[in-house]
């Protein structure tokens, strides 16, 4: 199959999925307990004023009618009004996600080259004692829940060693970077280990692969044989492990957020779907479902590109 | 959401959040006599400074638009940058803002009010026709303000202003408490025509600066306000919803004031010098309502029962971790009119068996509907079930939809977790009480008890009216729906060094999260 065959096809089925998501998103929405009105009205739930809730926000028309109105607007590009604030969701979401993106932008700059060469580093040592502290430590870290290593850290580097500031509170990401630090170290704890181990096998299986021994045979050594030849191929699951992590960092990572007050996407969720502010909720889905299709995507493109000589050794 | 409102308080929030434990940490606040806010020693008020105020919030999607505070952080903002004609004071009596004075007419139908001189922020005086065009504003009938049911009995049509600073508001029907409305959660003056408030202007302590939703709004003083000017330069409100993000950001300095925190935390940090923590008492009041008009609460001696059984200072001491005192089975104590003549009811398991008996009601299993709605909720329901066991009956707790609680329990089920923030006695029981009362979750409705209402209300004589308050919480405490077990705390910290938060404040009250008075040593 070639590369734009294979592209088209995944985008077609791309947009199928975000449709597709969008309305199980607004199905599940409409099934919580409670609209908008009942959880605006909260501990003074005089019926009347519910009732006129409901109506200002046009919650009293049917569902399919809402879900119908939201669908044109999207397609002509309104992502529509907030239910709480009423003001255009657009605005509200961009600095969120401007937020979320350099938070996922700084951990992947970091997350990449550290555990992919710490990944090469346990291979070439293979049983050794580097590979098996790499392995025991990354499995240790893997098994500490994040909100457990946010605590831990804001404990001992912020508030007791004052070290580190423990909130982003009132702090503008880019210009006090040292806010980032401890987000991004319970970011990086868990990717850092799922992609080191991925590494590691990738390039065992590489350099005891037959394309690798052949280009030994040819006399090829050292770091060309392991970066020209053994890489490429020991990467490819690498790329699609990273695909997830990606979308994993763009879904906010909501305890993270919360924890260290970072208002990103995953605190925006959570606010809208407790609000039941569908409107909000829904165009949060579109963008972390467009966001999912494109990174996977570009993710299986390079996959594909990486790794088709695999196929025709095989 | 987090309602701190009227109607009481929480985290949180809009509750958006989750904001649930905005409220809810109300309800644990608290942390023991060790720490008095008397211990903060921040000298004398000093011009100058911003200070960071760390609050439960509401998302990206909050407004500024004071007629629509719901939450914590929404309410002292719209108290910052706005004035009401009137406020609540300490003990929840009614206090003079805007307006000056207040007259009514013989039959209570006519208020003539005259306001003090003050201007909005863009140098306008506050007029009359300002405050006729924001009730006007609150009470239309296309939209759902919080504070329209509280001004629903004004008759705009035929109020008017005299002049600049003089206005009559003319009544549906005579109404003696009339003052208890102009300070109604949310029914703050707005200027003539504002209907957005992307940049608000107010004629309250702070200017608008910037805004960021979700994230922190900048205020600063306004040189011009009526009572004089505040102490700060600056007033940033920064926001998260979790409690101990808002610690963690005041023990290393990021903020200055912590909103709403628990009592573990003040007792944790209460001696370590880096925080101060101020509680202020008779904030929030904890009970249980029962239906009064079903089986089985509209047995009169199986509440009675009920009321006799509840160990209340073993709640006080577990649920509100010590930092609250217990309660008499009646709304506001400490607040104006509180009948604090009737005697404080004492456990009595001997009575309550017998009574459960006489109600043939021994072994009975009654559902009790609670939700992680405000924190404490669910302890206080186990705790309570606990004691109710040693008298023969059996609690058995069902866990609610934490977002749409207080919509669930106002018709259904028979026995709910309940709590209140501070209100004046005479709206909790004209929303509560009464028989056509909007939001009756205990389901008391009496003609002669209404009728009696209707006597207080329409008296112009005070003593009239606190002989009625009182007669009818005698009623309430021999035989309503509520049992009120408590009154808990709320706790705020700042660091050390911020001076003039005052301790006297129930939460939303006039005092309570008011930055005008707060200064940084």
């Amino acid at each position: 199959m070639s590369l734009p065959r294979y592209a088209a096809g995944r985008l077609l089925l791309g947009l199928g999925q975000v449709a597709g998501i969008t309305t199980i998103v607004f199905v599940l929405t409409e099934a919580l307990p409670g609209d908008a009105a009942v959880v605006i009205a909260g501990d003074h739930p005089d019926p009347a004023r519910i009732a006129a809730i409901r109506a200002q926000l046009n919650l009293d028309r049917p569902a399919w009618q809402r879900y119908l109105d939201w669908l044109t607007d999207l397609i002509r590009g309104d992502l529509g009004v907030s239910l709480i604030s009423q003001r255009p969701i657009v605005d509200r979401l961009a600095d969120s996600a401007g937020t979320t993106l350099l938070l996922a932008a700084v951990t992947l700059l970091v997350l990449i080259p550290l555990a992919i060469a710490l990944g090469m580093l346990a291979a070439r040592r293979e049983g050794g004692r580097l590979d098996r502290a790499v392995s025991a430590v990354s499995v240790a870290l893997y098994a500490v829940p994040e909100f457990a290593l946010a605590i831990l850290l804001i404990a001992v580097f912020g508030v007791r060693l004052g070290w580190l500031p423990p909130t982003a509170f009132g702090v503008d990401l880019l210009t006090r970077p040292s806010v980032l630090v401890l987000p991004m170290l319970v970011l990086l704890a868990r990717p850092i280990c799922t992609i080191s181990r991925l590494t590691r096998a990738g390039m065992l299986d590489a350099l005891h692969g037959e394309y690798v021994r052949h280009a030994r045979r040819l006399g090829i050594a050292g770091s060309r044989l392991w970066l020209r030849h053994a890489l490429p191929g020991a990467l490819a699951p690498v790329v699609q492990q990273l695909a997830r992590t990606t979308d994993w960092l763009l879904g906010g990572v909501i305890v993270v957020e919360a924890v260290f007050v970072i208002p990103g996407l995953g605190t925006a969720l959570v606010d809208a779907v407790s609000t039941r502010d569908i409107p909000t909720v829904q165009a949060l889905c579109v963008l972390v479902a467009v966001t999912t299709v494109a990174v996977n995507l570009a993710a299986d493109l390079v996959a594909f590109r990486l790794a088709p000589r695999i196929e025709a050794v095989r | 959401m987090v309602y701190p409102s009227v109607t009481a308080s929480r985290v949180s929030r809009r509750g958006l959040l989750g904001g649930a434990a905005a409220i809810s940490t109300a309800l644990l606040t608290g942390c023991g006599p060790g720490d008095d806010p008397a211990a903060i020693s921040a000298g004398q008020p000093r011009r100058g400074g911003r200070l960071r105020a760390a609050f439960a919030g509401g998302g990206v999607n909050e407004t500024l638009d004071p007629h629509q505070a719901n939450l914590f952080n929404e309410a002292s903002r719209a108290k910052a940058m706005f004035d009401k004609l009137a406020d609540y004071g300490p003990d929840v009596s009614i206090q003079p803002r805007l307006a000056e004075r207040w007259e009514p007419s013989s039959d209570l139908t006519r208020w003539r009010i005259t306001l003090r001189p003050a201007t909005f922020h863009d140098g306008k005086p506050v007029r009359a026709t300002d405050v006729l065009y924001s009730y006007t504003r609150i009470t239309d009938p296309k939209r759902a303000f919080r504070a329209k049911a509280s001004l629903e009995l004004l008759d705009l049509p035929n109020s008017h202003a005299v002049d600049d600073r003089t206005l009559e508001l003319a009544l549906k029907r005579p109404f003696a408490e009339f003052p208890n409305a102009l300070a109604a959660f949310g029914a703050y003056i707005v200027p003539e025509g504002a209907d957005s408030f992307e940049r608000p202007v107010g004629s309250g302590p702070f200017t608008f600066h910037s805004w960021q939703p979700g994230r922190s709004l900048l205020l600063k003083r306004y040189d011009g306000y009526w009572e004089g000017a505040a102490h700060l330069d600056e007033l940033e409100y920064l926001i998260s919803n979790e409690e101990s993000a808002r610690v963690n950001a005041l023990l290393a300095g990021q903020v200055d004031y912590a909103h709403d925190i628990t009592p573990t935390t003040a007792r944790t940090h209460a001696d370590s010098g880096r925080m101060a923590v101020t509680r202020m008492p008779n904030s929030t009041m904890q009970s249980f309502a029962m239906k009064v008009d079903r089986p089985p609460f509209d047995n009169r001696d199986l509440r009675e029962a009920m009321f006799l059984l509840t160990d209340r200072q073993q709640l006080v001491d577990t649920v509100l971790a010590g930092s609250g005192q217990v309660g008499n089975d009646l709304f506001g104590k400490g607040y104006q009119y509180y009948a604090d003549d009737i005697a404080q009811r004492t456990r009595d398991l001997d009575r309550a068996r017998f009574l459960i008996d006489k109600a043939g009601a021994k072994g009975l299993r009654i559902t009790l509907d609670t939700a992680a709605v405000a924190s404490g909720f669910v302890e206080a329901a186990s705790v309570f079930a606990e004691q109710a066991k040693q008298a023969g009956l059996v609690i058995e707790t069902a866990m609610g939809n934490k977002d749409t609680y207080w919509k669930d329990i106002l018709n259904s089920g028979v026995l709910a977790s309940y709590r209140s923030g501070a209100m004046p006695i005479e709206t909790h029981i004209a929303q509560r009480l009464l028989t056509n009362s909007t939001t009756n979750a205990t389901r008391w409705a009496r003609p002669e008890f209404d009728a009696r209402y209707a006597k207080a209300i329409s008296s112009a004589d005070e003593a009239t009216r606190r002989q009625a308050y009182g007669d009818m919480q005698r009623t309430l405490h021999a035989e309503g729906g509520f049992l009120i077990w408590g009154f808990a705390d709320f706790l705020v910290a700042t660091a050390p060094g911020v001076g003039g938060v005052s301790a006297n404040a129930p939460a939303n009250t006039l005092d309570w999260a008011r930055f005008d008075k707060v200064w940084l040593g």
